[in-house]
């Protein structure tokens, strides 16, 4: 009983800490996670490929989904939602502190001057972002080359003009994730 | 709450709002924008889309999941260290709640034919969503052609090199304050 303890301590520990420096969100976690795969035995290598596929194909983040997964196949579901905790307590205190602070201070002038110019560079990192999940979703390289993937690029476009549509806006993102899938079976993407 | 729901929702609307956006989305992380976009700026009108570009920058400077991170800005905006906190739950619990069933099954998913289908279909769905999402947010962030060319630079850049996020978004910054300090200095000039 006491090592179970001692274990739970020990995987919100070691989570916490990824919470703590992994910066800059899902990716930033992965050579963390990789490092876990090398001290202890709670998830493979091969977990987390997995892993990173899985969190592709369900919701919530890459970082979150890993620390339920190392959590529960450790120490059963309990496991999950203390390391997930873990994860997730340093930027809820961080956050909560630069929010008060930011709340008084986006009237200052100068933060007002800094934020004219970051939110065009951030709108661009994103933009390189989206570039690349387009590369690995609508082409496929083998051999070096690279291969356009038909099917994905043409539901791709299609979806793209119909979200132009004004009366299509408002359609929940989730509704085109299904019709996505629905696509995928039925043309066997 | 007599106040307006609008302006100050509930801790469990806060909780249930994001628990849709964590639940409901695929891919995390960046992939979450478009659902973040939908729920947050479309339907319920608690920020501006540039507001959201806002929390996501501070977001790639500072520690956590940056989604994750939205929701504690938001919920904290909205209702206080409470509403941080029920925002971040919210965002969370589906993926413990999802992940701990899907541990279970793990190898027989990925080795799936149909499952496979449908997850290549959705990945073009989330291309689409996505670059949708970056047609928005450049609509609201590209006013200048300062903005246009920090855009295009930072782009080629993140696109093409290693360079660390956190290292994009400060220059960004200092290059905004140095712009503010010529320009007022320019102003001070002509007074």
């Amino acid at each position: 009983m006491s090592t179970d303890i001692l274990l739970y301590l020990q995987i919100f520990w070691e989570f916490f800490k990824i919470g703590l420096f992994a910066v800059g969100g899902g990716p930033a976690t992965l050579p963390y996670l990789m490092e876990l795969t090398k001290k202890y035995d709670w998830f493979t290598m091969e977990d987390l490929t997995n892993m990173i596929a899985v969190s592709e194909s369900t919701p919530g983040p890459l970082g979150v989904n890993m620390a339920t997964y190392a959590g529960f196949t450790t120490l059963g579901t309990f496991g999950g939602i203390v390391s997930t905790l873990g994860l997730v307590l340093p930027s809820l205190i961080v956050i909560i502190i630069i929010a008060a602070f930011f709340s008084k201070m986006n009237k200052n002038p100068k933060v007002q001057a800094a934020f004219k110019t970051i939110r065009p560079a951030v709108t661009g990192v994103i933009a390189a972002a989206v570039l690349g999940i387009c590369r690995v979703s609508l082409f496929s390289e083998a051999k070096g080359d690279l291969i356009i993937l038909w099917k994905s690029m043409i539901l791709a476009s299609v979806v793209l003009g119909l979200i132009q549509i004004k009366k299509l806006k408002n359609i929940h993102p989730f509704l085109w994730f299904v019709a996505g899938a629905s696509a995928g079976i039925i043309f066997r993407f | 709450m007599k106040e307006n729901n609008q302006e100050r929702p509930g801790l469990f609307e806060l909780f249930i709002s994001f628990f849709k956006i964590g639940g409901l989305t695929f891919g995390g992380g960046l992939t979450m924008l478009p659902m973040l976009e939908y729920e947050l700026v479309t339907k319920r009108k608690w920020i501006e889309s540039d507001e959201l570009l806002d929390y996501y920058a501070i977001g790639q400077c500072t520690p956590g999941i940056i989604a994750v991170n939205t929701a504690t800005f938001v919920g904290y905006k909205k209702r206080g260290i409470m509403g941080g906190i029920f925002s971040t739950l919210g965002m969370v619990s589906p993926s413990i709640l999802i992940i701990t069933i899907v541990a279970l099954f793990l190898k027989g998913f990925m080795d799936n034919v149909w499952f496979q289908h449908a997850l290549m279909g959705i990945r073009g769905v989330v291309c689409a969503l996505m670059i949708n999402t970056v047609i928005n947010l450049g609509k609201k962030s590209l006013k200048d052609t300062i903005g246009w060319i920090v855009c295009i630079v930072v782009f080629v850049l993140a696109f093409l090199t290693n360079i660390p996020t956190v290292v994009l978004v400060l220059s960004a910054a200092v290059l905004g304050l140095i712009i503010d300090f010529v320009q007022g200095g320019k102003k001070k000039n002509v007074d």
